[in-house]
């Protein structure tokens, strides 16, 4: 009885490591975003996107991720909660925060306590400064500004450019400010600069007048879609037909229910990721998150947040972090591979410099009967 | 000068729009003598309603907005006979917390329905513009519908109330709830029917705010909202002619502050109006002073 015993127990002991060895190992990455509240569209495109990352990678059966997602709707406070949450449920790294503000507050915690974040979309440049473990996989506000202001010039769009954007959001107030010292520098005109402050149904009768009676040619927008729509309706409404100049931040005006896609024929924007690509990954990118959304067309932030997981998921192979690394461990081995590792994904070629980072260009568009045609084909 | 006319309509244009919005908060204050947050959000829910009925189910603008004043007039009763009846004899800090919640659930409700992603408001009157002085001038059709609207509800209401046997109840219960129950006015009646022909306003609010402003998300009525409710302060919350007054002249500083001061102050400047209005007049530019007794 006594010797059974033993051997049961011995072939328990066995069958428990076979089990184990035979189970793929798992890694926790959390994602934090605004899910619901007026930044939701944003957030949901990184979730949705993350959601796909996830699947493709865990069908291969090797390393197994596990997403630990946390609303914290675009709100600083709610972050840090959700941060808080996702720790404690074991989270080894962080995909995220989707947007600028809650992310500049997250990752100097996370700094502290020595967690790895790579944030899908949060471009401001403070989001990166002064820590070693935070990480973009978006181009920084300030890199927009100056190519766009270049690339005026450079192909002749227009001599005399009003802007609009929101003086209450840090994306595009800085997208704004390099934009209008690059002006300066390079002697592009800049005859009419007006601002909103809401990103919902703001009238903008005022700032689209100014623009037209001050003769642009050219109105820069470094503002997002929602608004961007307004101000096209309200353009056309007065007659007045410039060129409208977007950043990335207008990629998604095309994915809103029932769009008037004549509205934005012939408005560029820069985008790191098309949707109207041919290209197979991209493709089989589309058909995948579409079915995850509901049928929401993927923009840019869902194609980042599908990049981040993706690089994360193969600096954590290489690193060789399992599911027994702690987060602190983690960090380091990340911050390792982060800033010598190059990353092939759905928004370009990416190498990260020592500050965060990322280098990869952007790319212009136009839009022409109702998709996106790369400037200058 | 053509600039400023251009303003000036826009300006009269927008504060239509607050103005209609207004007239719920204002009425509901009135008569039940509370705030009802959630107002903002019922005009979310009446242009979400005539946007499916028109993009989905193909029907007339006419029939999808009068789908959205059914739909929005059967929710402001739900509302207020679930919500804030239960709570009539409670401290109205506890109501208004719960009007907040119910503007959340609104919000997230609408959310969980029709997603993140704004949707384009077809316009449900659209006839081109009209242009002036050789085209420099040009009005939408959608402004000239809502200033027209604005008026037509403006006399609808003020004969409604002055007039009918449910209006006079209304004034009767607005004035002093305990006599008029008194006098055999059913005071619960009356509160719902104030919620119903509120709600049927924010539909009509909501419906000409996309018409003008066509993107749709769940948190489109929270800025107009609280706008309007500033409009009916400013003009004195409770009285009718106030809200509507109220209404309109905080569209036109927004629209010339913004043009004529700074479009970074639009909003502050509404706001700074506001404040300096109280300061002289606390019951706002219509509203009847009320004496404490002491």
């Amino acid at each position: 009885m006594k010797k059974t015993g033993k051997i049961l127990a011995l072939a328990l002991a066995l069958m428990m490591i076979f089990a184990g060895s035979a189970m793929a190992d798992t890694i926790k990455i959390a994602v934090i975003g605004p899910f619901t509240g007026p930044a939701a569209n944003y957030g949901l495109a990184c979730r949705y996107g993350a959601q796909v990352a996830r699947d493709e990678i865990n069908a291969l059966g090797g390393l197994q991720i596990e997403l630990l997602f946390e609303d914290d709707e675009h709100d600083t406070e709610k972050a840090i909660n959700a941060y808080n949450a996702v720790m404690e449920a074991g989270a080894q790294m962080i995909d995220g925060t989707t947007t600028t503000a809650p992310c500049l507050t997250v990752s100097a915690v996370a700094y502290e306590e020595r967690v790895f974040m790579l944030t899908p979309s949060a471009s401001n440049d403070g989001v990166v400064a002064d820590k070693d473990n935070m990480y973009q996989v978006c181009f920084q506000d300030p890199v927009m500004g100056v190519f766009s202001a270049d690339m005026i010039v450079e192909n002749n769009m227009g001599t005399k450019v009003a802007i609009i954007y929101n003086n209450a959001d840090d994306y595009s107030t800085t997208i704004y400010q390099s934009f209008k010292a690059e002006a300066e520098k390079i002697g592009l005109e800049v005859v009419s600069v007006t601002t909103f402050a809401a990103d919902d149904n703001t009238d903008f009768t005022v700032q689209v007048a100014d623009a037209k009676d001050n003769g642009a040619d050219l109105v820069f927008l470094p503002i997002y879609y929602t608004p961007a729509s307004n101000i096209l309706r309200t353009a056309k409404g007065m007659d007045y037909a410039p060129v409208f100049f977007g950043v990335d931040g207008m990629d998604g005006i095309l994915a809103m229910d029932n769009f008037d896609a004549s509205l934005a024929e012939g408005v560029i924007l820069l985008t790191p990721f098309s949707a109207f690509s041919d290209d197979e990954q991209v493709v089989s990118f589309v058909e995948k998150y579409k079915a995850v959304s509901g049928g929401v067309e993927p923009n840019q932030f869902g194609a980042d947040s599908y990049d981040a997981i993706y690089a994360l998921y193969q600096a954590s192979v290489a690193a060789g972090i399992t599911g027994e690394t702690t987060y602190d461990e983690a960090c380091e081995l990340l911050i390792e591979q982060f800033s010598t590792m190059e990353y092939s994904g759905l928004t370009g070629e990416m190498k990260w410099d020592e500050t965060g980072a990322v280098s990869k260009e952007p790319a212009a568009y136009v839009i022409k009967g109702g998709a996106y045609v790369p400037y200058g084909e | 000068m053509v600039a400023f006319l251009r303003f000036l309509i826009n300006g009269v244009s927008l504060g239509s729009v607050y103005a209609i919005i207004a007239l719920g908060y204002t009425m509901v204050y009135g008569i039940a003598k509370m705030l009802n947050f959630a107002h903002g959000d019922v005009i979310m829910v009446g242009a979400y309603i005539a946007f499916c009925a028109m993009a989905y189910l193909s029907l007339p603008p006419v029939v999808a907005v009068l789908m959205a004043m059914v739909v929005c007039t059967a929710l402001g009763v739900v509302i207020e006979g679930l919500a804030y009846r239960p709570l009539r004899q409670a401290a109205s800090l506890a109501v208004l917390i719960t009007a907040i919640g119910v503007s959340y659930f609104l919000q997230n409700g609408a959310l969980l329905i029709w997603g993140a992603n704004p949707k384009i408001f077809d316009s449900v009157f659209s006839v081109g513009s009209v242009r002036l002085f050789g085209g420099e001038l040009t009005i939408t059709s959608e402004t000239l519908l809502t200033i027209a609207a604005n008026i037509v509800i403006m006399i609808a209401l003020t004969l409604f109330t002055g007039r009918t046997k449910l209006g006079k109840a209304m004034r009767a219960v607005s004035e002093d709830k305990g006599a008029a129950e008194l006098m055999g006015i059913n005071v619960n009646r009356t509160i719902s029917l104030t919620f119903a022909i509120g709600s049927a306003l924010a539909a009509v609010a909501g419906v000409l705010l996309c018409s003008a402003y066509p993107t749709l998300m769940p948190t489109t009525g929270s800025m107009p909202g609280i706008k309007a409710f500033t409009a009916a302060v400013f003009g004195g919350i409770g009285s009718i002619p106030g809200a509507m007054i109220g209404g309109i002249l905080l569209g036109m500083i927004e629209i010339l502050g913004k043009a004529y001061i700074s479009t970074e102050l639009g909003d502050a400047l509404v706001f700074a109006v506001l404040i300096v209005v109280l300061l002289f007049k606390p019951a706002g530019l219509l509203g009847k002073p009320v004496r404490e007794k002491v």
